[in-house]
C-alpha cells in the first residue's frame, strides 16, 4: 500500500477560499457573491483583495443564484457561497432553469456538505446534493477529497466554461495530495494500484478509504483506491479499467446511497461489465447532531466499514 | 427611429402574429402577449440599442432585455423576428417540434435575441440585476430591462432582487411590470391582493413610474422619462397599467384568455379587427 502522509489538517473550504483568491488574481473577470456566509466559506481574501468584484446577497439565495446567472451575461465568471444544503436544494430551480438550461457560466461553491459540518444537525447536513446535482444537464459535479485539491479544482472550476457545482466541506481533515496539483476536470486518480478489489471513493471519504487500504493491506488484501474527484462527467473508462482487473467494487462517500457516487457507478457496471458492488453511504435518513468522527462511526462511513463492506464483495466474486 | 403611427401599425401586425402563432397550434398564451404588444413594439423599434444581425448574449455596448414572464414567448418572438434577429417565416414554427421557438423562451436553441431560458416564474430580476452589474464592472453604460407579470410579483424571489437591487444602488435597470390585474386563476384581487404596488415598490428604494401600456404615445414619454432618471443611485420600475387581450375585444379583460388559443372563428373574428401592416409571416 502505498504511504500517504498528512503533515497538517486542514479544512477543505479553507481550499476553497485560497482558490477563490488565486482565480480572482489570474482573470479580472472572476467575482463572487456570498449569502451572508463570508467567514464559514473562507472567501474574507478575495473580499479584502477585489472589493469591487464582491457582491453581498444577504440571506436570499434565490436571488444569488440568479444574480449570477445575470453576471454571466456580460463576460463575468461568478462564484456563489452559501452552505451546500441552501446551495442546492432550497434553490433547485432558479439553479435548474437560470443556470443549467440556460448554460450559464456559474460556479456553485458549496460549503459544509455531508454530515461532517457535525454539531448543526440533519437541517444543515444535506446529503443529496450530488444526486440533485447530477441530475441536471449541462451540469459538472466536483467533489475534492482535501484541502490542497479543492484550491486545484476552484481554479479549475474558473477556466472551465460552463455550469459547476463545487462540493467541500467544514471539518479540518487530512491534507495529502500535493500541494499546486494540476486539476483536470473528470480524471479519476489512482490513489493505490491492488488487484483484489477497487474502493471509489470521493470527497472526505477518499482519507478513509487509504486507512481501510492499510488496515486491507495487513490482512494480505491488495485494494486499488480511486479518488472520483468529478462525479460528473465520470470518467468511466479509468472505473472500467480497473474494475475489469479485481472484478469487485466498493464505492464510498459522504451522501445518500440514492443519487450519489454509489449509484453512478453501479448503473455504469450494470450496462457494461456486471460486477458485485458494495456501498459506503448514508441509506434513505437524515443525519443528527453530534462530532465528524461519531457521525462517520454511527452512519457507517469511516475506514472500518470500508474495511467489512471489502471483504464482504470479495466473498461475493464469483 | 420609427415615429408613433408607425409603431401603432407594426404593434397591429404583432397582434396578428400572436393570434396566428397561438392559433396554430392551439397552444400558448394570447391574453398577456397582447396586452404588451404595445410595450414590446415601442422597446424593439425606439428605445433599445441594440444590433440584431450580431447578436451576441453578452450584448456589449447595448441595452438589454428579459422577458421574465416568459409565457409571453409569442408576443416577444413576433417582435424580435420583426425587427430583424431571425426570419419572420420561423414564426410558424411557434412550439414546434424541433423549433427555435420553444414555449417559454430558451437559450438552447440558440435563438438570436434570447440572453437566458425563462417560464419558471420569479427569477428574471435577480438576472437583469446581475446583467446590470456586469454592465457596471465593464463600464457600459447601456440600460437593463425587464419585464414581469403583476401575478408573478407573488414569487419571493422578486422581493428578494427587489431589495438587493436597491441595496446595491443599481441604478441601470429599468423593470417594467404588466399590470393587468389579472392571473390565471381569476383578478390579482381575488388571488392574492397586491396592495399599493407603489408603495411597496418605493418602500424597497425604488424610483417608481406609471405607464398606459396600451397607449404608444404614453409609452414612448415614459420610457424616456424612465432613462432620464437611471444614474441615480437606485433601480426604476413602471407600474405599465394594459388590459389583457387588448386589440382582440372578445378576449379583452378577462382571466379566461390567459392560456387559451382561439378556435377558427374566433381567429377570423381576431383578425378582422387587426390591420394587416407588414404582411402576416
Amino acid at each position: 500500500m502505498k504511504k500517504y502522509i498528512s503533515t497538517e489538517n486542514k479544512d477543505t473550504r479553507s481550499g476553497f477560499g485560497a482558490g477563490l483568491l488565486e482565480a480572482g488574481k489570474n482573470n479580472k473577470n472572476v467575482v463572487a457573491m456570498c449569502a451572508d456566509l463570508i467567514g464559514s466559506l473562507k472567501m474574507e481574501e478575495f473580499v479584502a483583495e477585489f472589493p469591487e468584484r464582491f457582491f453581498q446577497a444577504g440571506i436570499a439565495e434565490a436571488n444569488m443564484t440568479g444574480v449570477a446567472a445575470g453576471l454571466t451575461i456580460g463576460g463575468k465568471i461568478p462564484f456563489i457561497g452559501t452552505f451546500a444544503a441552501f446551495a442546492t436544494g432550497r434553490v433547485y430551480d432558479q439553479i435548474r432553469q437560470s443556470v443549467a438550461y440556460s448554460k450559464k457560466n456559474v460556479k456553485i461553491a458549496a460549503s459544509h456538505a455531508g454530515l461532517t459540518l457535525g454539531e448543526d444537525g440533519a437541517t444543515h447536513q444535506i446529503l443529496e446534493d450530488i444526486g440533485l446535482m447530477k441530475m441536471l444537464p449541462n451540469m459538472v459535479v466536483i467533489n475534492p477529497c482535501d484541502y490542497n485539491q479543492t484550491k486545484a479544482a476552484t481554479i479549475a472550476a474558473a477556466k472551465y466554461v460552463g455550469p459547476v457545482y463545487l462540493r467541500f466541506g467544514r471539518p479540518k481533515v487530512a491534507n495529502f495530495t500535493p500541494e499546486n496539483q494540476e486539476f483536470e476536470i473528470g480524471k479519476a486518480l489512482m490513489i493505490n494500484e491492488g488487484a483484489d478489489v477497487t474502493i471509489i471513493a470521493t470527497g472526505h471519504l477518499v482519507w478513509e478509504a487509504i486507512k481501510a487500504g492499510e488496515i486491507l493491506a495487513n490482512k494480505g488484501i491488495d485494494a486499488e483506491i480511486i479518488n472520483i474527484h468529478t462525479i460528473k462527467p465520470l470518467d468511466t473508462n479509468a472505473i472500467l479499467n480497473s474494475v475489469k482487473k479485481t472484478k469487485a467494487v466498493v464505492t464510498a462517500e459522504e451522501h445518500m446511497l440514492n443519487g450519489g457516487l454509489g449509484d453512478s457507478i453501479a448503473q455504469l457496471l450494470s450496462r457494461n461489465y456486471p460486477t458485485p458492488v458494495e456501498m459506503i453511504g448514508v441509506n434513505d435518513t437524515f443525519g443528527e447532531s453530534g462530532t465528524p468522527e461519531q457521525l462517520l462511526e454511527k452512519y457507517g462511513l469511516n475506514a472500518e466499514n470500508i474495511v467489512k463492506a471489502v471483504e464482504k464483495v470479495i466473498a461475493r466474486k464469483q | 427611429m420609427a415615429e408613433i403611427t408607425e409603431l401603432k401599425e407594426i404593434a397591429s401586425q404583432v397582434r396578428r402574429d400572436i393570434v396566428r402563432m397561438v392559433h396554430e397550434k392551439n397552444s400558448g398564451h394570447p391574453g398577456g402577449s397582447l396586452g404588451c404588444a404595445d410595450f414590446l413594439t415601442a422597446l424593439y423599434f425606439k428605445v433599445l440599442k441594440k444590433d440584431p444581425s450580431n447578436f451576441t448574449i453578452d450584448g456589449e455596448n447595448e441595452d438589454l432585455f428579459f422577458l421574465s414572464n416568459g409565457h409571453l414567448s409569442a408576443v416577444w418572438y413576433s417582435v424580435l423576428a420583426r425587427s430583424g434577429y431571425f426570419p419572420t417565416s420561423e414564426l410558424k414554427t411557434f412550439r414546434a417540434l424541433n423549433s427555435r421557438l420553444q414555449g417559454h423562451p430558451t437559450t438552447a436553441e440558440n435563438l438570436p435575441g434570447i440572453r437566458i431560458a425563462s417560464g419558471s416564474l420569479g427569477q428574471g430580476l435577480s438576472v437583469a440585476a446581475g446583467a446590470s452589474l456586469a454592465k457596471k464592472l465593464n463600464n457600459d453604460t447601456n440600460i437593463v430591462y425587464s419585464l414581469h407579470g403583476d401575478g408573478e410579483l407573488e414569487e419571493g424571489q422578486i422581493w428578494e432582487a427587489a431589495l438587493f437591487a436597491s441595496a446595491r444602488k443599481i441604478d441601470n435597470l429599468i423593470a417594467t411590470i404588466d399590470y393587468n390585474k389579472v392571473q390565471i386563476d381569476g383578478t390579482t384581487d381575488d388571488i392574492m391582493n397586491l396592495g399599493n404596488l407603489r408603495a411597496k415598490f418605493e418602500a424597497f428604494g425604488w424610483i417608481v413610474l406609471e405607464m398606459q401600456g396600451n397607449n404608444m404615445d404614453d409609452i414612448i414619454k415614459i420610457l424616456s422619462q424612465a432613462k432620464q432618471q437611471t444614474g441615480n443611485q437606485k433601480p426604476i420600475v413602471i407600474l405599465m397599467h394594459t388590459e389583457m387581450g387588448f386589440g382582440v375585444d372578445f378576449m379583452m379583460g378577462s382571466h379566461k384568455w390567459h392560456g387559451v388559443a382561439p378556435n377558427d372563428e374566433q381567429l377570423k373574428n381576431a383578425l378582422s379587427q387587426l390591420q394587416e401592416t407588414l404582411g402576416d409571416y
